[in-house]
């Protein structure tokens, strides 16, 4: 173990609290690694982060753990609630278990890796951010996403990718279906070597021609009678 | 918001401790619902012809034991009961319906919580941890219970507005989210001889569930009726003789996880009233599926 490890044990220390030392830290701190013990799914832990340290989640965190995250790293070595790394700006928040409804919703940039499953609405109105999922996605996921790419090496749930804007979908396995406005779209050589890059940061050596690529149809974009069905 | 909870014990050992490893979820889920609190709790079960009658006055010194002495006079047997706080659980060898018709009739305050040979409802205003204490929740055996923390949106805080619901013999309901049509199915629900205490939405899913049991449907049939005629936003926990299911809406806004070990079945609003549970680091945990009805039975008897 470093020995410039911090330690803070939620079983003794408020989050409040945690999040407070979390927040003064400066860019030069030397307390660049730290371990939060007993998170017991305590909400909203290791949030607002904007210096680049580690901070490791001994357990299974509660909902926004790691939101709005900015150069940080984050590691949960359990499951999240709701809304893990939502709104993240930058940084790298690592799920090692699975993460609950709306992970990383609406978040602007940075990585968020899920090893198990998310469940519902996974990158919803996402904003830049990449998140790479190494199971499945529930369903509404990438629900009016804008930018940035969802990766799912498993499987995705109903309405894949409705009412999408610009981000990229690339599924794996099957799509139980898509959303209005959604359609596969063909795996150019530009996406493939962005899909490589990307599953390598993120830890795989999956080949890109095993994913296929989804995206919007554009047809949604302005109001148009002939769609009003659809909305 | 309001928050569910329900635990079911696989390993009888563990039963006496039902009690004390519930309080602990319950109180967990006070942040979620802080105006009121109530639980079905599942203990000794009486015998066939027997009834658990669960009654509730809002006097907390109200005799009962003079209450007791007109159920002898009507029934011609003095019934057995244990006072706990508002609330008193009375053994009966005497069919539902003429309970009921006598209660209403004589002693029309005093509430009906729960019928059954094995449920006792019980449920008050207040905070989780008050309702807790007020009902020694922590000393309480038993194989399983359901229970809820109310944050109230569509009515009254009050004990009756309270969950979980009785929807039958045995059956009870704890329903997290709201119902957008439960004005009409109330109507709808009234003219097919169901009665409502409340204007409360989840009385309603209740209800519904009740009716449904009373034409011939099985719990499961119920269920999968509810997803077609209820309209709103749920995740609903509901309690069974021996044991528990659990049924989340299509879009499954309101949150729920699950937990499961070799000793027990759980289930919560969120995973932090899962975590005081023992085993827990270890238990197979996940979320269940939108619109899929999941159980958990034992066989007795």
């Amino acid at each position: 173990m470093s020995k410039k490890l911090t330690t803070v044990d939620l079983a003794r220390t408020s989050v409040r609290e945690l999040n407070q030392a979390l927040h003064h830290l400066s860019a030069r701190t030397k307390q660049k690694h730290w371990q939060i013990l007993e998170p017991r799914g305590r909400h909203a832990i290791a949030c607002g982060l904007n210096v680049p340290v580690l901070v490791e989640i001994a357990g299974h965190a509660g909902y926004y753990c790691a939101g709005m995250n900015q150069l940080a790293t984050v590691i949960i070595h359990g499951n999240t609630g709701v809304g893990v790394a939502e709104n993240m700006m930058s940084g790298r928040v690592h799920v090692k278990g699975n993460a609950s409804q709306s992970a990383g919703a609406t978040g602007h940039g940075g990585l968020l890796v899920i090893d198990g499953d998310a469940s519902a609405r996974c990158g919803i109105s996402m904003k830049g951010i990449d998140i790479v999922v190494k199971g499945s996605v529930g369903h509404m996921s990438a629900f009016m996403a804008q930018t940035g790419n969802l990766v799912v090496c498993g499987e995705a749930g109903e309405a894949l990718g409705d009412s999408i804007y610009e981000a990229r979908i690339f599924v794996r396995g099957k799509v139980k279906d898509l959303g209005s406005d959604c359609v596969e779209k063909e795996m150019r050589d530009e996406h493939r070597m962005f899909l490589t890059k990307l599953l390598e940061v993120a830890g795989l050596k999956l080949k890109p021609d095993e994913f296929r690529r989804y995206g919007s149809a554009r047809q949604l974009y302005n109001f148009h009678l002939d769609h009003a069905g659809k909305y | 918001m309001c928050g569910i909870v329900g635990l079911f014990i696989k390993r009888k050992s563990l039963e006496p401790r039902l009690g004390e490893l519930f309080a602990a979820m319950l109180d967990c889920m006070a942040s979620r619902g802080p105006d009121s609190a109530g639980f079905a709790i599942y203990g000794a079960t009486v015998p066939p012809g027997q009834l658990k009658l669960t009654l509730q006055h809002p006097d907390e010194n109200y005799s009962w034991g003079e209450l007791a002495k007109t159920f002898e006079r009507q029934f011609k047997a003095k019934p057995p009961f244990t006072v706990n706080s508002t609330h008193a659980v009375f053994v009966l060898s005497a069919k539902e319906e003429a309970l009921r018709h006598f209660l209403r009739q004589e002693h029309p305050v005093v509430r009906i919580m729960s019928v059954g040979r094995s449920m006792e409802i019980m449920k008050e205003v207040g905070s989780p941890a008050s309702v807790l204490d007020r009902f020694k929740v922590r000393q309480m055996g038993g194989s399983h219970a359901i229970g809820h923390t109310r944050m109230a949106t569509e009515s009254a805080v009050t004990t009756a507005g309270s969950h979980p619901f009785s929807t039958g013999q045995d059956l009870c309901l704890a329903h997290n989210g709201s119902l957008s049509n439960h004005n009409r199915l109330r109507e709808n629900l009234k003219r097919e001889g169901m009665e409502f205490q409340t204007d409360n939405d989840s009385e309603v899913a209740a209800g519904y569930l009740a009716w449904r049991m009373k034409k011939g449907h099985s719990l499961s049939q119920a269920l999968e009726h509810a997803l077609k005629d209820l309209d709103g936003f749920y995740t609903f926990a509901i309690g069974t003789r021996d044991g528990f299911a659990v049924l989340r809406d299509r879009v499954a806004c309101k949150p729920a996880v699950m937990a499961e070990t070799r000793d027990y079945v759980a289930m919560a609003s969120e995973f932090r009233s899962l975590s005081s549970l023992p085993g827990i680091a270890k238990a197979k945990l996940w979320e269940p599926e939108p619109a899929a009805v999941y159980s958990w039975s034992v066989q007795t008897e």
